[in-house]
């Protein structure tokens, strides 16, 4: 629980602060240099015009009102969007499968554990370069294999409706680390609980549903939250598919701009263009957007979150 | 914890059949990109080009790897992966411990609301920060150093912190009380009992940090621009960009930059395990 810090201090409370502060300190000096300054100065250079070099002009809030009429703003904002919308509901219901499904007791379990956790700590950027080989249309496995099942060739990464797509299931390979938190908190429910509903007749359904599902939400509620915040951040994978061999800074971000992610947007606008005061300003509304959204989340959290009351 | 866990589908589904069957399709799913990823790198570059692509190559290919590692200079970029891995690595294996020490051995006024703002940062998107963090390792000179990845990696990172200090919260406090009295000061009592007991922690965090560091893409993206200064991620993208690079040979050097992970992840599963678990379930 966050207590807000007491005022009036005792001996001890102060030989205490002597004490630990050498050893937080480190963290207290890296807040101070590589987050809270960042932030604050990013705010400053949102209201500035700056190159990156020389001094930077102020100019009130024309970056702000720059972004209400690009389209490539909106565009790169629809994208994150979309992305987001889709990535963190499908990775949550993966997670969540998969967990379950390991939840059985079945003797090799551990080795699904292995295969479903393993992708999840590879690099995303190797996995990128793995998935164009395996979505590519035509020497491709997924195409391949779809077609056994009559599925027409799917032009994955060059095909504006698929690249996003694309990059969702990419993401789903991820989902190892979040099911291994969703088994351990599936474990962590009583036996007794599923017991009782048994013996009033409840089926599987309606035990998962009533049981299973109300004491995992607080871990729903976490990946809810950090998914939805990394996936706001998304921007490996679309710079890899976009930068292929043709290079240049006159590329489109992937087909019909589909790949156009937020921060791949503020990345060009910052290092490509050297519009380091736009940038900041794009920075700061994803600040504001990353908060709104984790406040909304936790406030809709309170229509269905369980919380033990012991 | 050896509890016996529920059997929530059992009734239905007698011999477990078909949840072999969807736990063998998931594997599937998350095992293919390894397979196409062998697959393709051990085929000919006339191979690969065929269709219906073939589901093992015809004649392996093993030269790939050698001309993999030769046309892109790998070596460069491998040492250069190494390197920042490293530094790292040692930072936060310095930084975490001792920090989340301070966080939950020492019962300080306004500790657990301070403790919240290191938990309140994981949610904070790097993207946010880049620009400015940008132009201040600029004027410090930093661009084209390992230097804007490394150091901040000695001040902490929220997530280790948390995992020490979920692993600190759980040893008694009379271990500590009994150093006290001996004479030990706190520095003496983290070194010489605390630290010690907390091995498996500190590899954990030392194991993830590694990982983390070896995948980092945005940030060599942002400060390095000299092409010798490049680690794998970076620099195998950029020579895509430059140069054409094969699948097959493009497939050869993902492999040899998986490995890593996948060798360390066969030696340190339980640590993997462990570190994702930790306080989960509390938390």
């Amino acid at each position: 629980m966050i207590a807000a810090p007491r005022l009036r201090l005792s001996h001890d409370d102060w030989r205490n602060l002597r004490t630990a502060l050498p050893f937080v300190l480190p963290w207290v000096i890296g807040f101070f240099a590589f987050t809270l300054y960042p932030i604050i100065y990013s705010l400053y250079l949102s209201f500035n015009q700056y190159s990156g070099f020389g001094d930077a002009v102020p100019v009130g809030i024309a970056n702000y009102k720059h972004m209400v009429s690009d389209p490539l703003f909106w565009k790169a904002l629809y994208n994150t969007g979309y992305y987001t919308a889709l990535a963190v509901p499908i990775g949550l219901v993966v997670a969540i499968v998969l967990a379950l499904l390991m939840n059985q007791n079945l003797r090799e379990v551990a080795i699904y554990r292995a295969a479903f956790y393993l992708p999840s700590i590879l690099p995303l950027f190797a996995l990128t370069f793995i998935f164009i080989v395996l979505l590519n249309p035509r020497f491709g496995a997924v195409n391949y294999f779809l077609g056994f099942l009559h599925v027409p060739t799917i032009n994955w990464l060059g095909d504006a409706r698929w690249t996003k797509v694309s990059v969702v299931i990419l993401a789903q390979l991820g989902a190892g680390g979040p099911a291994l938190i969703f088994l351990a908190s599936l474990r962590a429910v009583p036996v007794e609980l599923y017991e009782s509903a048994r013996l009033e007749g409840a089926g599987p359904i309606r035990r998962f549903w009533h049981i299973t599902l109300p004491l995992i939400t607080p871990v729903i509620l976490y990946d809810l939250i950090y998914g939805t915040i990394l996936g706001l951040q998304i921007f490996t994978p679309a710079y890899i598919l976009v930068g292929g061999t043709s290079g240049g800074a006159a590329y489109t971000a992937g087909p019909e701009n589909s790949l156009l992610f937020y921060v791949f947007y503020l990345y060009k606008n910052a290092f490509q263009y050297s519009d380091m005061g736009y940038a900041s300003a794009m920075a700061w509304v994803l600040f504001v957007i990353s908060i709104v959204l984790a406040v909304l989340i936790m406030r809709w959290s309170r229509y269905w979150v369980h919380y033990e009351a012991d | 914890m050896p509890t016996p866990r529920a059997p929530l589908f059992n009734r239905l589904i007698p011999q477990s059949l078909y949840v072999r069957v969807g736990l063998v399709l998931a594997c599937v799913f998350f095992l293919l990109p390894f397979y196409w990823m062998a697959n393709s790198a051990l085929k000919s570059t006339a191979e690969l080009s065929t269709f219906p692509p073939t589901l093992l190559p015809q004649s392996l290919r093993f030269e790939n790897f050698v001309n993999a590692v030769n046309y892109i200079p790998f070596g460069t970029f491998l040492l250069n992966s190494v390197i920042l891995t490293a530094g790292i690595s040692i930072g936060a294996a310095i930084s975490n411990p001792l920090i989340a020490y301070g966080f939950s051995r020492i019962k300080w006024p306004g500790r657990d609301f301070v403790f919240g703002i290191v938990m309140a940062t994981i949610f904070l998107p790097f993207p946010v920060l880049i620009v400015a963090l940008f132009d201040i390792f600029a004027k410090l000179h930093w661009i084209d150093t390992f230097l804007p990845m490394i150091v901040p990696a000695f001040f902490g990172s929220p997530f280790f912190i948390f995992l020490m200090r979920q692993f600190y919260l759980a040893l008694p406090g009379e271990i500590s009380e009994a150093a006290r009295i001996d004479g030990a000061n706190e520095f003496q009592v983290f070194l010489f009992i605390i630290l010690p007991l907390a091995k498996p922690a500190v590899a954990a965090v030392v194991i993830f940090a590694a990982v983390q560091a070896w995948g980092e893409f945005l940030a060599p993206l942002l400060y390095l621009s000299d092409e010798t200064k490049y680690p794998l991620s970076i620099g195998l993208q950029f020579y895509r960009q430059s140069h054409d690079v094969a699948y097959n040979l493009l497939m050869a050097a993902s492999t040899l930059i998986v490995l890593p992970i996948v060798a360390l992840f066969i030696a340190f599963q339980r640590f993997f395990i462990q570190g994702v678990t930790a306080g989960s379930v509390k938390g």
